[in-house]
């Protein structure tokens, strides 16, 4: 009895699961790769155009490209180094006035706020990331200028016998301050500090609940407690809003076209009128040039590509180390 | 604000039926009186001490000026009123939390600001109806706001938007398909890519474009090469938003699906897919909200003309943000309004768009509206008749 029962079970034999796809998966795997791997040849496109059509230029200037501050394409010689100064300083005005209010709103949406309030201003923030940028420029122009023109008069009159770097020409008329690499930084940094806000807000709301408790349970007040859970766990997604906000005021074009005066040469006074960047320089020359001077604009152009690229490449993976990637089980 | 009242320490001595009193009630929530008393006090010795600063002893001017002293002085005396009643960490607790406020506060000023003054400067121009009907082909800048509009522009805007979705769409949801369905070995690389496409400076992908097409391949200047420029920036933006609308879909549907013994492509169409649909039409407004606005891409390779031109393959086209660009250099009073006009329609557009993606975007993946509810009950209810009736 026992023996024909232990004949009938089968001998274990370890059972190997293979997967075959039918015809249909293989096809719809297959279309979805393509639709990946053809953003990548994008990506890839991009470079190699502006590399080819950039490459007179490079070619006759040489590493003088990268160090040569005047823009002459008649005579043969020109560089971006001015226009890549001024690019820096407007990012870094930028991010000198979008870092300190960009923080303090992403604080307050994620910590202060009421929670009535909380929905409605995440929404706003988004809201204002998608304001055309046109619409930036023409307030930054008509409005922000007036503005600020006094506050760059007052700065420079009061402060600049101390701080050279606030000096400028004729202290006393206000057109010495227009079109200046200060003005077009702060309407750059209120483009970006959306950008800015949303990123940090994320990452603030993600600091875990049970940290928080303990902190107020041990009697932190609220800013003990942000300064002691929500920005620790939080301090790489800071960093990394930051760079982003950076890369996108590298890029930004018509807020500072509207803006400045063209101007070239290495400008340490950032409220003297004139300056130039390399977006806006590419939108303000692009239609009068021909030949070489248009390749040192793809020149330019590939620059500001490759310069944007590494900085978002590092934020991306700063941040993306402070995000979860789970997907949601029930 | 919580309030917790510290037990009386006065009554230690006394006898024990005295220390039982009934105690007071805890507040928990709402405002704390003591915060409001001490901030408006602060707020209102603050104005006091800036207008005597400003009107009485030092001859200085400017409505900037004044509000900044102000809040210097509210932030002084704020913390001032508060060490009245609390220590060092409560007062740098209060003061931080005026700050932040007041960051917060900036940042929406700024928005409404921006949407208030747009709209007061636009008003002029949208009040006329040809502006709506009209184009500005053969009338000069300098013309009256009762002639020329931005039809020529509605038109380009509306076919370069329709052309880069019908391109950059399809392309991007099934990237957004690979990175969360598929999952292959590139689909680290892919996100990166993706991530560090929607950096791009939107000069770039003008750039781009027009050395591509333009230079390269010999074709004119055209409202399809403006399209292809703006897919650059619309790609990532449906992309991103689609992979993460995807990740939310429930593991449980799919698990589900695939034990019932379907394919892996009839579990994404038929389950992921449709819970998604929400989200993925949240995706394409977000995507086509962005590349509206966009005025640097479209301004190389769009070409300049003022005439409607509704053939995007041939000849230049206009479209709204560059409108209002071309409109804004010219320094005239009717071409500044008519560049506000157009920066209006285009901010009502991209308003317009973000509310649909909330309203869409605020549902739940899965979830199924009344409506689609009434409709799958009179189905079943058909169904069931028709069985029973066999």
């Amino acid at each position: 009895m026992t023996n024909t029962l232990t004949e009938a079970r089968p001998p274990a034999v370890r059972r190997t699961l293979t997967y075959r796809p039918t015809a249909q998966d293989q096809s719809f795997v297959a279309a979805a790769r393509s639709a990946a791997v053809s953003t990548l040849i994008i990506m890839g496109l991009i470079g190699i155009f502006l590399l080819i059509g950039a490459w007179p230029a490079l070619h006759s200037q040489g590493f003088h490209f990268l160090t040569r501050t005047d823009w002459l394409p008649e005579t043969g010689t020109f560089g971006i180094a001015s226009l890549l100064w001024g690019t820096i300083l407007v990012g870094l005005i930028a991010l000198a006035v979008a870092v300190p209010v960009g923080f303090g709103a992403a604080l307050f949406i994620s910590e202060y706020a009421p929670r009535s309030l909380k929905r409605s201003l995440v929404s706003l923030v988004d809201l204002m990331a998608a304001v055309p940028s046109i619409v930036y420029a023409m307030w930054a122009l008509f409005f922000l200028q007036a503005h600020l023109l006094t506050i760059a008069q007052w700065l420079s009159v009061h402060f600049g016998s101390v701080l050279p770097f606030l000096r400028v020409d004729t202290p006393d008329s206000p057109s010495s301050y227009t079109s200046s690499a200060f003005i077009a930084g702060i309407a750059v940094g209120v483009v970006v500090l959306p950008t800015i806000t949303s990123i940090m807000r994320e990452v603030f709301a993600q600091a875990p609940i049970g940290e928080r408790e303990g902190a107020i349970a041990l009697g932190a007040t609220r800013w003990g407690m942000i300064r002691a859970v929500v920005i620790p766990f939080g301090r790489a997604g800071i960093v990394g809003a930051v760079m982003l906000g950076l890369g996108r005021a590298l890029g930004e074009t018509i807020v500072v076209y509207a803006i400045i005066s063209p101007a070239f040469g290495l400008t340490t006074r950032p409220l003297q009128s004139g300056t130039n960047t390399i977006a806006s320089h590419i939108a303000s020359r692009y239609s009068e040039s021909n030949g070489l001077a248009l390749s040192g604009l793809l020149g330019a152009g590939l620059v500001l590509f490759l310069f944007t690229l590494v900085i978002n490449t590092l934020a991306g993976v700063v941040v993306s180390r402070s995000r979860s990637g789970a997907a949601t089980e029930i | 604000m919580t309030t917790l009242l510290a037990p009386d320490t006065s009554t230690a001595g006394r006898e024990p039926q005295d220390v039982r009193r009934t105690p007071r009630r805890v507040r928990i929530g709402g405002a704390d009186p003591e915060l409001v008393t001490h901030l408006v006090s602060a707020a209102a010795g603050a104005l006091g001490l800036t207008w005597l600063v400003f009107e009485r002893l030092v001859p200085m001017t400017g409505v900037i000026g004044f509000w900044l002293c102000w809040y210097a002085a509210f932030l002084a005396l704020f913390a001032c009123i508060s060490a009245t009643t609390l220590d060092r960490v409560g007062v740098t607790d209060r003061l931080v939390g005026a700050l932040v406020t007041t960051a917060g506060i900036i940042m929406v000023a700024c928005l409404a600001g921006i949407v208030v003054f747009t709209f007061v400067r636009g008003r002029e121009a949208l009040s006329h109806l040809n502006f709506y009907t009209q184009t500005t082909a053969y009338i000069g800048p300098e013309a009256p706001l009762n002639q020329g509009g931005i039809v020529a522009a509605m038109v380009g805007t509306l076919e370069q938007v329709a052309i880069s979705v019908v391109l950059s769409v399809p392309l991007a949801i099934a990237t957004a398909v690979y990175l969360s369905e598929v999952r292959g070995r590139l689909a680290r690389l892919v996100r990166t890519v993706v991530e560090a496409m929607s950096a791009v400076p939107t000069i770039v992908a003008g750039l781009f474009i027009y050395s591509m097409l333009i230079l390269k391949f010999g074709q004119e200047r055209s409202g399809f090469a403006a399209s292809l420029a703006l897919c650059i920036s619309m790609i990532p933006v449906v992309c991103t938003t689609a992979e993460v609308v995807l990740r939310l879909v429930p593991n449980g549907l799919r698990e589900a699906s695939l034990a019932l013994g379907t394919t892996q492509w009839q579990t994404v169409r038929r389950v992921v897919l449709p819970t998604a649909r929400p989200g993925l039409v949240t995706a394409v407004l977000l995507g086509v909200a962005r590349v509206i606005g966009e005025t640097s891409p479209v301004l190389l390779v769009a070409g300049s003309t003022n005439e409607l031109n509704a053939d995007p393959m041939h000849g230049p086209m206009l479209s709204l943000p560059l409108f209002a660009f071309t409109q804004m250099k010219m320094p005239l009073d009717t071409a500044i309004a008519r560049a506000f006009g157009s920066c209006v329609v285009l901010l009502v557009v991209v308003v317009v768009l973000f509310g649909l993606a909330r309203i869409l975007g605020g549902r739940p993946p899965g979830h199924t509206s009344p409506r689609k509810q009434r409709r799958l009950a009179a189905a079943r209810a058909r169904r069931t008749e028709r069985e029973s009736s066999r």
